[in-house]
């Protein structure tokens, strides 16, 4: 049978957004692969330079729906470096907590995304069920369910709800039981091991030489996490443990991806129970400094870094975004080449891909 | 009185009701109408008029039941799939009942959509594709018998066709090849991909399959249906053929494509696989076909392995034979709801390294038990 080339997109069950991947197969075998994205582009970096500092922060939030409170938290992070602005304790622990929230809530929108790429739909529509749990706590917490807008330009736009430690304690509790039900469901399953393991190799100087950050650098057996290696906010007062895993294949990172729920689980109920009493905001000027300001995260998919040049009024001269899923579907040729049509879905699921990020 | 005797008797009523008005106005006619009259009269009632009248009446019954019982396969599929993913299922058409009209909703939208047909597409083929699929579905339920008295294959010394389960697994391995059709006519990568798929799932399943029928025969000592159902008189195959049973059973699901083995309509990877260009009624027919495939296959294990219609004096035969059938659907649903799909290369690792193996294994346990006198 002759090599053919195939559009998998722009609209595709496997794309999860609006990105193509183009693949030349020899039958069923994947002979060469090329991603290309693009088609979300909506100008954000544009966008920000016509707004004032603190108009940007509803538009940060539009860059991922899987985890919006992580990129206002980074663009909030870079402007308070540009301000020189130090941020009230209160605040610092609220951000972490609801982060944290944030983390486990996308990663489990990630793992109903791949249970749903692998058939299996009592995995998607379990994860979306527990989903709504964290996201039940965050609209308590800010008001709205996918783009709360909640981090202000030094501290957090207002104090934690009444009631917000027992819920969170609760919500720990209930999400360590069902992620054991879940280690259960996938793990013990024959064919979803099946599927998994030896399936999409990074090797692990590949991963660092293409850039790749979060859970598929970690999965390579890299201890790379920028919470635990350059901290930022509070991060260095609580304890917890880099996910890590050195199989390098789908199976590694959907490893490292449960094992950091866990440890959310353990930063969630640190930050509830020494959260400090105090001011949660002060306010900001509304005109920044002449000069630059870096802001770095771990977003749940890699590391995302903001960049923003002030020019002495109230609007941005510039701000960049490094978005970790733009330079880590780069990767995607390395880890296609050799496998099956069948194995795209569980190697491109495995990346969580948020499309809203890659394009900006 | 079995199924073809009372067609037979109803028709036979319903002539001679008719012929003495036909003969009455032969009667009253000019001599010259009055013989064609009495022609076609005596054509009607006649041995083979009424026969082939019957055998029409007794299909035309067989589908009906058939399809009413599709309704019900798919209406337990989503209330099943349902309580296993935590939601109600349908329930708001047909409230009382559960909402089991939600099918013929469905049915009546998928009706009045449009037919399209792709500019590139291979018309002739395209159009064909349907055709066979659903043609050699129907066919393939109609040698099942539901009991003695119930069933297509009874003629007039009530015996049965005597090879009636090898004609079922011919029509029934028709439709891999109008899957191809489709796959190939359709003039898409992924439905050609989808009819390949299929094509190969078809040859690595097939055999392993027949295999465990030809023990099942063996033990048996039968081609029909009554023969292989008589002889689990005093115990089902589905004991001393354990083995054979369960190679049976997964082969059937690769047959029937459904999720852990539906490689050729993979959602994720293939969005539907071969029938991506189909919309409207053929996608409808196709998929109302997949779940009558369903039910075939429960009742050829049913008819094979579970005894078929044999069971307590106080369920008629026909719902104790329905009851097996629908135990093995719900068996075959409950896999495909908590299983994940399976790649291409694997489904056929497992299809000629383990189930082809265990199937000459079955094999050679029923010809020692036939050896042994045991049956």
């Amino acid at each position: 049978m002759a090599e053919m080339w195939i559009n998998m997109g722009p609209q595709h069950p496997m794309t999860h957004g609006l990105w193509n991947l183009r693949i030349k197969v020899d039958g069923e075998t994947i002979t060469d692969a090329e991603p290309e994205v693009g088609y979300l582009h909506r100008g954000i970096e544009k966008l920000c330079e016509d707004r004032t500092y603190t108009q940007i922060i509803p538009i940060t939030d539009r860059l991922c729906y899987g985890s919006s409170l992580t990129w206002s938290h980074l663009y909030c992070l870079t402007v308070e470096d540009l301000m020189g602005i130090e941020v009230p304790k209160r605040a610092e622990y609220i951000r972490v907590a609801a982060i944290e929230m944030q983390r486990i809530a996308s990663h489990l929108m990630w793992l109903a995304a791949y249970g749903a790429d692998l058939g299996l739909m009592a995995g998607f529509i379990y994860c979306m069920r527990d989903r709504e749990v964290f996201i039940d706590i965050l609209q308590a917490l800010t008001g709205s369910r996918i783009t709360y807008n909640f981090p202000r330009i030094g501290g957090v736009a207002h104090d934690v709800p009444s009631n917000f430690d027992r819920d969170a304690l609760r919500a720990c509790t209930y999400m360590e039981r069902r992620l054991k039900e879940y280690e259960e469901m996938f793990d013990r399953s024959k064919v979803f091991m099946m599927r998994n393991e030896d399936v999409g190799v990074l090797r692990r100087t590949d991963a660092m030489n293409l850039g790749v950050t979060g859970p598929p650098l970690r999965g390579s057996g890299v201890r790379y996490d920028l919470r635990k290696d350059m901290p930022y906010s509070v991060y260095p007062e609580f304890e917890f443990e880099p996910a890590t895993h050195p199989d390098c294949d789908c199976y590694a990172r959907y490893r490292v991806r449960m094992d950091e729920m866990w440890q959310s689980c353990r930063i969630i109920r640190q930050a509830v129970q020494k959260m400090p009493k105090g001011k949660w905001r002060i306010l900001a000027p509304r005109n920044a400094p002449e000069g630059t300001g870096v802001g770095r995260v771990e977003d749940p998919r890699g590391e995302g870094v903001m960049y923003v040049v002030g020019d002495g009024t109230d609007k941005p001269y510039r701000l960049k975004i490094r978005s970790p899923i733009f330079v880590t579907v780069s990767a995607a040729p390395k880890m296609l080449i050799g496998y099956k049509v069948a194995d795209v879905v569980a190697i491109m699921g495995s990346l969580d891909m948020c499309i809203g990020e890659t394009d900006r | 009185m079995n199924l073809y005797e009372f067609c037979r008797g109803l028709i036979h009523w319903l002539v001679d009701l008719i012929n003495n008005l036909w003969y009455w106005l032969g009667d009253v006619l000019p001599w010259w109408f009055g013989d064609f009259f009495d022609a076609v009269g005596d054509f009607a009632a006649s041995r083979g008029h009424i026969s082939v009248m019957a055998i029409g009446l007794e299909v035309l019954i067989i589908v009906i039941v058939a399809l009413i019982n599709v309704l019900n396969f798919i209406w337990i599929d989503r209330k099943l799939s349902g309580r296993i993913f935590d939601f109600y299922g349908p329930y708001y058409v047909g409230y009382r009942i559960g909402g089991w009209l939600q099918n013929l909703a469905d049915g009546i939208k998928l009706f009045v959509k449009e037919i399209i047909v792709p500019a590139k597409a291979d018309k002739f083929g395209f159009m064909l594709a349907p055709i066979i699929f659903v043609g050699s579905s129907f066919l393939a339920l109609a040698t099942i018998p539901l009991s003695p008295h119930f069933g297509v294959a009874t003629n007039e010394s009530g015996h049965g066709v005597s090879a009636g389960v090898i004609i079922a697994f011919a029509f029934f391995a028709i439709a891999p090849f109008s899957i191809l059709i489709a796959g190939w006519s359709s003039n898409n990568k992924y439905t050609l991909i989808g009819g390949m798929r299929s094509a190969a799932q078809m040859m690595s399943y097939e055999i392993p399959m027949l295999l465990c029928v030809a023990s099942v025969f063996l033990l048996a000592g039968s081609f029909s249906f009554f023969g292989v159902v008589d002889a689990q008189h005093d115990v089902w195959f589905a004991i001393p053929l354990f083995l054979g049973f369960v190679v049976f059973l997964v082969c059937l699901v690769a047959e029937i494509e459904v999720q852990p083995f539906d490689l050729p309509e993979a959602e994720a990877e293939l969005v539907e696989g071969w029938t991506t260009e189909y919309c409207g009624m053929r996608f409808g027919l196709f998929m109302m076909t997949s779940y009558l495939r369903g039910y075939i296959g429960g009742a050829l294990v049913t008819a094979l392995f579970l005894g078929g219609w044999q069971g307590p004096w106080f369920i008629p035969d026909e719902i104790w034979f329905l009851i097996k059938a629908y135990a093995v659907f719900f068996v075959i649903e409950w896999a495909r709801w908590s299983l994940p799909r399976v790649r291409v290369d694997q489904i056929l690792d497992v299809g000629w390294k383990r189930l082809m193996p265990l199937a000459v294994l079955n094999l050679m346990i029923a010809v020692a038990l036939k050896t042994l006198g045991w049956f």
